[in-house]
């Protein structure tokens, strides 16, 4: 079985009914790297909030199949347990919420959905800075609030902090690359990279075929207008690096 | 205005009976006697406070406060056995405490063992024996014609009466304890002076059935005094709180209260900078849901200058709930670099609850700075979500949200257990909210 399937998705903006994703097909399969390429606006963001459940996206046709289990009607708490992860193209600001407070109610509260012993504090501890001394992030920065005072780049770090830290079966990077200087690509991408494993799948979205040297994919897909339109291997990158999008976005109009 | 009597309600019929009945027996003869009699008369021509009286506009107790409750009696032995552990809420703090039940001073609840530098009486006996030095303070901390401090000063019982003398730094916190066991009513009055240089920590706590609480505290703060103020309410009922405060010269005040679990509360403080080079900090926290009422209303005059004053409120709402802040600066002629700043801001978690804001700048210096601000909106429905998508559910990612919003003005308690114990109470109210879907 693979760990996702994406059947027919058709999601509209609640309230205004603008529609966004346009009959989408995907399948991810366990263990695979899949990178998301595709121009502005073509819905790639909005597949990966989808993903994670976030309210204010109607689903109108289509189904989300993880494991074979649907995911629509599961609140995006259940689904972080069931293990989908999203790196935010845009990671917010909590004050007042610690990062580590945040980091082990997360952690424990997933445990526990998933029927499993809480982690204790010494091991969490433990597992925090190790993760954070390999991404370059300060103990410092751990103390603030979530995000707070983070630079974009810190934010896009402390993301692969999180989804180290949380284990997931399927992460959702969207755009984790972009406003990270040349090193702290590297950081990331070797963070990420530490993470692959047979048992977690990765979907990859970005606009650089450059972090795609780094992080080098299975398959890639190109999204247009809210549906895949043509999938590959990782040539296909190289080939949207030298050709742009303007044949898909013909294509799929 | 055409000379009418005004038609009374219930209460106002019951509370003018109450001041008749008990004039005879209440503590304290002649000077005394006649402050209650003015006070009264003030009470007798106005009436209850409605909402077309400004300073209470928001909080009508005509309508609030349907019938007065009978007058208290004093508490009996079983009552008393009862309050034993009454302030639970700053029991961490191993405050030196002084209960009240039903509004009566209960010396065999209290922590009276002598301390240097610190002296502590009851109120009644004060007016009783007539007292030169009290009946001289009383009432002039913070002259007001309020109608709440009104029927305090007309029908007060008890109270303490506390002096720090110069110099004396407390090894602990006074708590005062009131507790109510019966649905009566209670006015209790105390006096505390700290005078030049002292340091002292002062909680308050209210709890017990729903009662009609009315209370009213002069704190006098000496020049270069350091005085910290804590309230916690927490009780059902009607309770109005007078607070009148007048710091001398480079002294530091800092209060803060708590409103939780309530049914109609007014915290009203009247505060004073009479010398200059002073710093105070009003703020207050009320966690509110059902149809609680929770009124803080503030009057800051700046009599001197060279004073800073910060206020900081902050309210989370649920269901119908109301929270009203009311914050009037007054800066009078002379009072030139004066630095007043007002900053409240509600959280909604319903849509049917209600928050007010009243700021207002009365300048009549130059040379100041002074400002306002307040917000009031929903929980971030994209913080929630960011909670949210790593796992944690909506009810524990709504309650990290609250306690962070509410957490900004509680870490401003300098003192670590202050701000522990209320940082607990704030999350035991948190852990029985309910979350609707
Ligand atoms: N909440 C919203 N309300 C209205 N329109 C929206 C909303 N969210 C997304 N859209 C629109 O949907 C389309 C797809 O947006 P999305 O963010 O998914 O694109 P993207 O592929 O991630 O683009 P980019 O590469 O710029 O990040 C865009 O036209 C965008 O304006
Ligand atoms: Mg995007």
């Amino acid at each position: 079985m693979s760990l996702l399937e994406i059947k027919n998705l058709h999601v509209e903006i609640e309230d205004e009914g603008k529609k966004i994703l346009n009959g989408l097909n995907l399948t991810i399969e366990k263990g695979q790297v899949a990178a998301i390429m595709g121009p502005n606006g073509s819905g790639k963001s909005t597949l990966a909030y989808v993903l994670a459940g976030r309210p204010g996206y109607a689903v109108t046709e289509g189904e989300i199949l993880l494991n074979g289990e649907s995911i629509l009607e599961m609140e995006p708490n259940e689904r972080a347990a069931k293990g989908v992860f999203l790196a935010f193209q845009y990671p917010v600001e909590v004050p007042g919420v610690a990062t580590m407070t945040f980091l082990r109610t997360a952690l424990n509260a997933q445990r526990k959905l998933r029927g499993e012993n809480e982690v204790s504090t010494p091991e969490f501890i433990k597992m925090v800075r190790e993760t954070s001394d390999n991404l370059g992030i300060g103990q410092d920065m751990l103390r603030r609030g979530v995000n707070v005072g983070f630079s974009g780049g810190e934010k896009k770090r402390a993301e692969i902090l999180q989804m180290a830290i949380l284990q997931p079966r399927l992460a959702v990077l969207d755009e984790t690359d972009s406003g990270l200087d040349i090193d702290a690509l590297r950081i990331v991408s070797e963070g990420v990279n530490r993470l692959r494993s047979p048992e977690r799948s990765m979907i990859v979205i970005t606009h650089y075929q450059r972090l795609l040297d780094y992080i080098v994919p299975d398959v890639v897909h190109v999204m247009a207008k809210g549906r895949v339109v043509r999938s590959g291997g990782k040539e296909l990158a190289l080939e949207l690096e030298a050709n742009g999008y303007a044949q898909y976005t013909d294509e799929a109009a | 205005m055409a000379d009418v009597t005004p038609i009374r309600t219930p209460a106002e019929q019951a509370l003018a009976a109450a001041y008749d009945g008990a004039r005879g027996t209440l503590p304290g003869k002649g000077a005394v006697a006649s402050l209650r009699e003015d006070a009264f008369k003030r009470f007798d021509a106005k009436g209850l406070p409605t909402r077309r009286v400004e300073e209470w506009k928001y909080t009508d107790l005509r309508t609030g406060l349907r019938q007065a409750l009978p007058l208290a009696a004093p508490p009996d032995a079983a009552a008393k056995a009862n309050a034993k552990d009454a302030g639970a809420v700053f029991a961490s703090l191993k405050p030196r405490k002084l209960t009240f039940v039903d509004g009566a001073f209960v010396p065999e609840l209290s922590d009276l063992t002598p301390e240097a530098g610190l002296s502590i009486g009851s109120m009644a006996e004060a007016l009783t024996k007539g007292d030169a030095e009290v009946t001289a303070k009383l009432g002039k901390t913070f002259e007001t014609d309020d109608i709440a401090v009104a029927l305090n000063t007309a029908l007060m019982g008890d109270g303490v009466v506390v002096r720090v003398a110069a110099g004396t730094a407390l090894q602990r916190p006074l708590h005062l304890v009131f507790v109510t066991l019966t649905e009566t009513s209670s006015f209790t009055r105390s006096l505390i002076v700290v005078e030049r240089g002292a340091k002292v920590a002062i909680a308050e706590s209210h709890e017990g059935v729903a009662a009609q609480v009315n209370t009213a505290l002069e704190l006098i703060v000496g020049d270069e005094a350091e005085v910290d103020y804590y309230k916690v309410v927490a009780n059902r009922g009607v309770h109005l709180g007078s607070l009148m405060l007048s710091a001398g010269k480079r002294a530091r005040f800092d209060t803060f209260v708590l409103n939780h679990d309530v049914g109609i509360v007014r915290n009203q403080s009247f505060v004073r900078f009479a010398g200059q080079h002073s710093k105070g900090a009003m703020r207050g926290v009320n966690l509110l849901r059902a149809e609680e009422h929770v009124d803080n209303t503030l009057l800051i005059e700046h009599a001197a200058a060279h004073c800073a004053g910060r206020e900081q409120f902050k309210a989370v709402l649920d269901g119908e709930s109301h929270s009203v802040f009311q914050g009037k600066i007054v800066v009078n002629p002379g009072a030139q670099k004066t630095d007043s700043k007002m900053m409240t801001r509600a959280l909604l978690l319903s849509d049917k609850a209600e928050a007010d804001n009243k700021p207002e700048l009365e300048i009549f210096a130059d040379d100041v700075v002074c400002g306002h601000g307040a917000t009031a909106g929903a929980l971030d429905p994209t913080l929630k979500f960011y909670l949210m998508s790593r796992g944690i559910d909506e009810a524990q990612a709504e309650a990290l949200l609250i306690q962070a919003f509410i957490g900004e003005t509680v870490e401003e308690i300098a003192d670590e257990g202050f701000r522990d114990a209320i940082m607990n109470a704030s999350l035991a109210w948190l852990a029985t909210r309910e979350v609707k879907p």
